[in-house]
């Protein structure tokens, strides 16, 4: 069969969802938020939330998010992201409220802010991208840096007698009451992505159903900041970052589930 | 048996290389350019074997920059 033949619209099976906008993304080649973008497109673009969703930008790569998904926008003071979707969501709670947050905004100095809006159980959804690096400001440590691991600030490797132990803040809020739905889950394969998207679509139905905080943590890349190929990065992240940050549910209909590690 | 005819169109422009769609592909239909960049500066996916691809849209959910069409026929 000709190419013609084949590429016309009639045959199309998926094509870029409408609700990005035409921008090109300012980040790095093979970046996972892109992905994290195009399903959270995809998602409010398929439910038709287009006019009921506020998203939550977050200081970090993702601080432009507002120029690439075509729904309501404000821009957060660094790790305040969850306060003030708090206050967008008391204010309006017809609304789906979702925050977009890197590992340095919402594990490091966000903290509080994302312990206690998940301890009040605010209505809101948290999607959190940790790639266990500052990327942004050029590959610091974060508090989410494996052991071991070189970053800018940690040249010989990450030691936990001076710099302490990776966070995984996720198995903490998934201990809080306020939280209905916790999850972990990464986007490096079809798979995966499919799967991602599956938990941010049922994060969203529980915000929209009033069920309590659902957080959805994506285990990312930085290819840039971990100074390896895309590809390469993938594989490092399959067998480095899943050992501490172990993909799966810790968090179903109010019920914590066991972790493997 | 049903045979499946796939099709990717790639945005040239948007795409940055990363070689993520190639590695993805379980058919092995995409390459990046060797030589050819886009104005960006960056060697840009194509279809290196047209005639393997089935449409499965893998390259396009991994694709960070959606920058990847897919078109599917089944032919009985």
């Amino acid at each position: 069969m000709e190419l013609s033949q084949i590429i016309n619209p009639a045959n199309k099976v998926y094509s870029r969802p409408a609700l990005l906008d035409d921008n090109t993304m300012h980040y790095c080649p093979g970046c996972s938020h892109g992905v994290v973008h195009k399903i959270i497109a995809e998602i409010i673009e398929e439910a038709g939330l287009q006019e009921k969703t506020i998203g939550v930008a977050p200081v970090g790569c993702a601080v432009f998010a507002y120029n690439y998904i075509d729904v309501d926008w404000v821009e957060a003071a660094h790790g305040r992201a969850p306060a003030l979707a708090t206050a967008i969501k008391r204010l309006d709670p017809e609304k789906l409220v979702f925050t977009y947050q890197g590992d340095g905004d919402l594990a490091a100095i966000g903290t509080a802010e994302t312990i206690h809006a998940a301890n009040r159980g605010e209505n809101i959804v948290i999607i959190f991208i940790n790639n266990a690096i500052y990327g942004m400001t050029g590959g610091q440590m974060a508090p989410t840096t494996l052991e071991g691991q070189k970053t800018a600030t940690t040249p010989y490797g990450r030691r936990v007698d001076l710099n302490g132990y990776p966070l995984a803040i996720s198995d903490l809020l998934a201990r809080l009451d306020g939280t209905c739905y916790v999850t972990r889950q990464a986007v490096h394969t079809a798979a995966a992505v499919r799967k991602a998207k599956a938990s941010i679509k049922k994060a969203f139905k529980n915000s929209l159903e009033g069920k309590g905080t659902s957080v959805v943590e994506i285990v990312g890349t930085c290819s840039s900041g971990w100074k390896m190929t895309p590809d390469a990065s993938n594989k490092w992240m399959e067998q480095h970052m899943f050992e501490k940050y172990p993909l799966g549910d810790l968090k179903d209909a109010g019920e914590i589930k066991p972790i493997s590690k | 048996m049903a045979k499946i005819h796939g099709a990717v169109v790639i945005e040239e422009e948007r795409c940055k290389g990363c070689d993520l769609c190639v590695v993805a592909c379980p058919t092995n239909v995409l390459l990046l350019k060797d030589k050819e960049v886009n104005d960006r500066g960056y060697h840009y996916a194509y279809m290196a074997q047209p005639q393997a691809c089935i449409g499965c849209s893998a390259c396009a959910t991994v694709c960070p920059d959606a920058c990847i069409e897919v078109y599917r026929v089944v032919e009985k």
